[in-house]
């Protein structure tokens, strides 16, 4: 009885030490993405020529490259598994979830693998941000009008 | 001091997401929808334009800013060559964001093979 108890209790404080360590990695990680963008983009400011808009895109361009690449190798999914959300919602999750589904479904072949199955998880994000946005957009006009 | 509130934002966005995967149903796939679709409710309130004033690039990595980008990108469309704008120039700031992952994804898928 008295061991039944004592496993309780321990179970409860592993789950909730599991908690804080997810949201403490989750934060740290996607705080990190977020301070290098910035670091890069300060630095790039100051010695180049390039306007800030160009560096924004170009700050973008490296992350879904870097992404692409470290999940068609293999790497990127280990790398969630330890840092969770930090790398899930910032863009390198939608570049992770494309490159993903598409070298999953490669073998199948090229139309009715590889490119029917492109957009497979990202599908959602795109159609729902998309409906969500027309909607938001009538909405303002029917209401400023 | 930027790159504070750049880390402290994206963070703290990324703790959100970690907590409602920790404590519902709601699993990443959902989590990336909701948060892109919020960017878009944000900036239809204005708000996340004062998140990217302040906190630059912290705002503009995460996939927020997809729907924001849509909705300010559509709205400007909308408001420059009516209905026909809203239609033709709804991705014209994401383009960058989905014609990269495209070809970056198909490049390396057509160049690396699937790891078991």
């Amino acid at each position: 009885m008295n061991q039944i108890v004592y496993k309780d209790i321990v179970d409860k404080y592993k789950k909730k030490n599991k908690w804080l360590h997810n949201y403490l990695v989750s934060f740290i990680s996607g705080g990190l993405i977020g301070a290098f963008s910035q670091i890069i983009y300060i630095v790039f400011i100051k010695f180049t020529n390039i306007s800030s808009t160009n560096v924004k895109g170009i700050i973008t361009l490296l992350l879904i490259g870097v992404t692409a690449l470290l999940t068609a190798l293999g790497i990127f999914d280990n790398l969630i598994k330890k840092f969770r959300s930090g790398l899930i919602i910032p863009t390198t999750g939608f570049a992770h979830s494309v490159t993903s589904s598409s070298i999953d479904f490669k073998k199948d072949g090229l139309i009715t693998g590889l490119g029917s199955n492109f957009f497979h998880l990202a599908g959602s994000v795109i159609l729902y941000s998309v409906v969500g946005s027309f909607i938001l957009i009538i909405l303002k006009v029917i209401i400023s009008a | 001091m930027s790159i504070l509130y750049a880390f402290l934002f994206s963070g703290f966005v990324c703790l959100i997401a970690e907590m409602i995967i920790n404590h519902t149903k709601l699993t990443p796939g959902h989590v990336t929808s909701l948060f892109s679709l919020l960017g878009a409710v944000l900036a239809f309130f204005n708000v996340y334009n004062l998140f990217i004033k302040k906190c630059e690039m912290g705002a503009i990595v995460l996939i927020s800013n997809f729907g924001n980008s849509l909705y300010e990108s559509g709205l400007r469309g909308f408001n420059s060559n009516g209905f026909i704008g809203l239609f033709a120039n709804m991705l014209e700031k994401s383009s960058l964001v989905l014609t990269s992952t495209i070809i970056f994804s198909f490049i390396f898928t057509c160049i690396f093979k699937p790891k078991d």
